[in-house]
């Protein structure tokens, strides 16, 4: 595995990275030798969340498996951010395929490497939500299904941001996007409750399934640690803002992450072989009101008359995750073991 | 050695002896008992090492093939008519990446109407994927060409289709030799990658490509697809040395020598056509068969060598582009574009109607009779009063 020299832009200060703290506490990221799956130059906008998450998703797979690391790709913008021709990001063995078939090309990885006798090397698939929950969930469902021995990635932006912000099968209620426009007397959106796929991946009873945040890297960074440690079919769902999709800031990706998180909205959990065995509580919580104005998507519910009715929904849709998954604090679930 | 064996099980027992690391595949009739027998053959421990998936689809079927190939893992699957369509956006992947997957394809009717029974319109509707097309006249032939098949993908790294006929071949049981292990290990050496997945020297496979290079991307896929046509014969050669059996090749000649009249066709029907030939012969008719068996990439050199010296070709396909005439039909004609010979279109075996030499004497009959016009499609044994009993107007009856 190649290293990098980053550059860190904290200039004037000798706190950069993380030198100062206990070498058991420093980021892994910080450091400026850290080994790097996906290098700087690629293509992706300022502020995405998908490249933050792939990044550390795929170093700590490398740090977990020693750099025995083959990585399948859905069609997508993570896919057209890396490999623009004639560059490649990919500092790591990277095949794109198609849309749709993400999990089967990483099950025939998988199937090859064990005949070949080199199981040793792990298979990590990565897709969007669109590859994902959509167009995807066939393949995926039979990796699942044969418990194949692959961990998926679902970089989750909430909607077909590569093709120009159409909605997916995991577009949130109400949110705009351009063939949900905020028209009509239903804007946005419809209700619904999507496809939870942490929750289909969970009904596969598969060793492990989590969700996470890039508004907490070092949970993800864990939660891929635990995964490479098990062996057969492994999810990881992501939430990663998408500035340009969400109409928010590049410089609220990480804050989008952690409302969404606070909110209730995106439950941040962890089961095994279909139960959830921990669960991330809410620190603080938030109305999802916090979360949805910093978002252009969802600026028709807001302003005059704006749509209070519709807001009262999507909170309701965040109290019944909280009630779900237990995240009031005075729920936490102890983790097993 | 000789066995009676039915044409699936000799196609399963070859497929194993060509050691396929890994064999993904979703079942559709009538490819079904090829893939009973390698899974079968996988969980005894006969065919090892191999991984056996049991896919969701066929789309699924072929994908795995592409992730497992690209993993440097020599790679099989089978499907027939629905399931090769179902794979039809990963058949041009497979060949743009330059992954040697082997595919059996059991040639079946695509409905609708629904229909399970044999004709070629799945493998010819894709014939414009980047991969080779190769067609077996015989259920020895079918087998011959799944180890030429092999070593065909893995010099040329690219995907090849052995498309055989559905239950006419498939489920036939007929003295087959299968080639002995040692003999395909002599034939297929281990594969080794162009390319390949590797931690320890990683590479991007599958990068995107803008318009600035895109038309030499394809260029250069199709050069390699066309260095088919050198290889194809030379690889039919050393099978030969090897088995003493002449299998495979671009085109087959049948008493052309002196014919005036050819037919043009593909699979098991040139049974048939071969007795009448052998019939019109006795009678002092000047005629011939040709048989094309690479269908891609079009052997035009061969096709039209073949043809040379003929006054008329009958081509039958069994498929059709509807709209349009037959493909082999649309190919016989762009290779004899410098010719005077006109060329008999005809759609013959559609749906597994039966091609009988009754009726292929009659076609003949009728084409050297002058009763029929070169300028349009035909179809074999076309009912009348089947088609008599619809009341609402048709262009195709009218023409």
């Amino acid at each position: 595995m190649t290293t990098t020299d980053l550059k860190l832009y904290q200039i004037g200060t000798f706190a950069a990275g993380n030198r100062l703290l206990d070498p058991d506490e420093r980021s892994v990221q910080a450091d400026p030798g850290r080994a790097n799956a996906i290098t700087s130059g690629h293509r992706a906008c300022q502020g995405c969340g998908e490249a933050l998450g792939a990044r550390f998703v795929l170093d700590a797979a490398i740090r977990a498996a020693e750099g025995n690391i083959v990585t399948a790709n859905a069609t997508g913008c993570l896919e057209v951010f890396s490999t623009p021709y004639p560059e490649s990001a990919w500092q790591l063995a990277w095949v794109h395929s198609l849309f749709g078939n993400v999990a089967a090309v990483a099950s025939g990885i998988a199937a090859a490497l064990k005949a070949q006798g080199r199981e040793h090397i792990r298979v990590v698939a990565q897709a969007g939500d669109g590859g994902t929950v959509d167009i995807g969930l066939g393949c995926l469902s039979g990796m699942f299904e044969r418990n194949d021995d692959v961990l998926f990635v679902c970089y989750d932006n909430q909607g077909y941001m590569n093709t120009g912000v159409q909605r997916s099968g995991a577009t949130p209620p109400a949110a705009r996007t351009a063939t949900t426009k905020p028209v009509g007397v239903e804007p946005g959106n419809v209700f619904g409750q999507g496809k939870d796929l942490p929750r289909i991946a969970m009904a596969h009873e598969i060793p492990y399934v989590a969700t996470a945040t890039v508004a907490d890297l070092r949970d993800l960074e864990r939660k891929v640690e635990k995964a490479m440690s098990v062996h057969g079919a492994r999810y990881l769902h992501v939430l990663v803002p998408c500035p340009l999709g969400w109409a928010s800031a590049s410089k609220d990706t990480i804050r989008l992450a952690r409302l969404a998180t606070q909110s209730g909205l995106f439950p941040v959990f962890e089961a095994e072989h279909g139960v959830v065995t921990a669960t991330t509580p809410i620190r603080q919580r938030v109305p999802v009101e916090d979360y949805l104005t910093l978002q252009g998507r969802f600026a028709h519910l807001f302003g005059e008359p704006g749509r209070p009715d519709v807001v009262a929904r999507i909170q309701a849709g965040a109290d019944r995750n909280i009630v779900r998954y237990g995240l009031a604090a005075e729920n936490e679930v102890v983790p097993h073991g | 050695m000789l066995r009676q064996v039915e044409g699936s099980r000799a196609v399963a027992d070859v497929v194993a002896r060509c050691r396929p690391q890994v064999v993904a595949a979703y079942p559709i009739s009538p490819q079904t008992h090829i893939v009973e027998a390698l899974s079968d053959l996988v969980r005894t421990g006969e065919l090892a090492p191999c991984e056996y998936l049991m896919v969701e689809s066929e789309f699924g079927a072929l994908s795995a093939c592409i992730g497992a190939s690209a993993a440097g893992s020599r790679t099989y699957t089978a499907t027939a008519s629905q399931g090769l369509l179902f794979m039809a956006e990963a058949l041009p992947n497979a060949s743009g990446l330059g992954l040697p997957v082997v595919m059996t394809v059991a040639n079946r009717a695509i409905g609708a109407p629904i229909n399970i029974w044999n004709d070629h319109s799945d493998a010819m509707s894709q014939r414009d994927a980047g991969w080779i097309q190769m067609f077996a006249e015989s259920n020895q032939e079918a087998v011959d060409l799944h180890v030429q098949a092999f070593v065909l993908a893995e010099r040329l790294s690219l995907p090849v289709m052995v498309c055989m006929d559905g239950f006419v071949l498939t489920h036939a049981v007929e003295e087959i030799d299968v080639p002995e292990q040692d003999v395909v290990d002599a034939l297929l050496p281990p594969f080794v990658p162009r390319q390949v997945l590797d931690p320890a020297a990683p590479v991007t496979i599958g990068a995107m490509v803008g318009p600035e290079a895109f038309t030499e991307v394809k260029y250069l896929a199709a050069e390699q697809q066309l260095r088919a046509l050198d290889e194809i014969p030379v690889v039919a050669q050393e099978f030969e040395r090897a088995t003493g059996r002449r299998s495979g090749g671009l085109v087959g000649t049948y008493r052309m020598d002196d014919a005036v009249t050819a037919v043009v066709a593909m699979g098991s029907v040139l049974g048939s056509v071969k007795d009448v030939v052998d019939q019109l012969r006795d009678e002092g008719v000047r005629i011939g068969a040709v048989t094309v068996t690479c269908f891609r990439p079009w052997p035009l050199d061969e096709v039209r060598s073949a043809l040379a010296h003929v006054e008329r070709v009958i081509v039958l396909n069994r498929a059709f582009s509807v709209g349009s005439g037959t493909m082999l039909g649309q190919d016989v004609r762009l290779t004899l574009s410098a010719s005077e010979a006109p060329v008999y279109d005809v759609v013959a075996g559609l749906g597994g109607r039966a091609v009988t030499r009754a009726s292929v004497q009659a076609l003949l009959a009728a084409v050297l009779g002058g009763k029929v016009d070169p300028d349009r499609l035909h179809f074999l044994d076309l009912d009348e009063a089947l088609l008599g009993r619809d009341s609402t107007p048709s262009l195709l009856k009218e023409s």
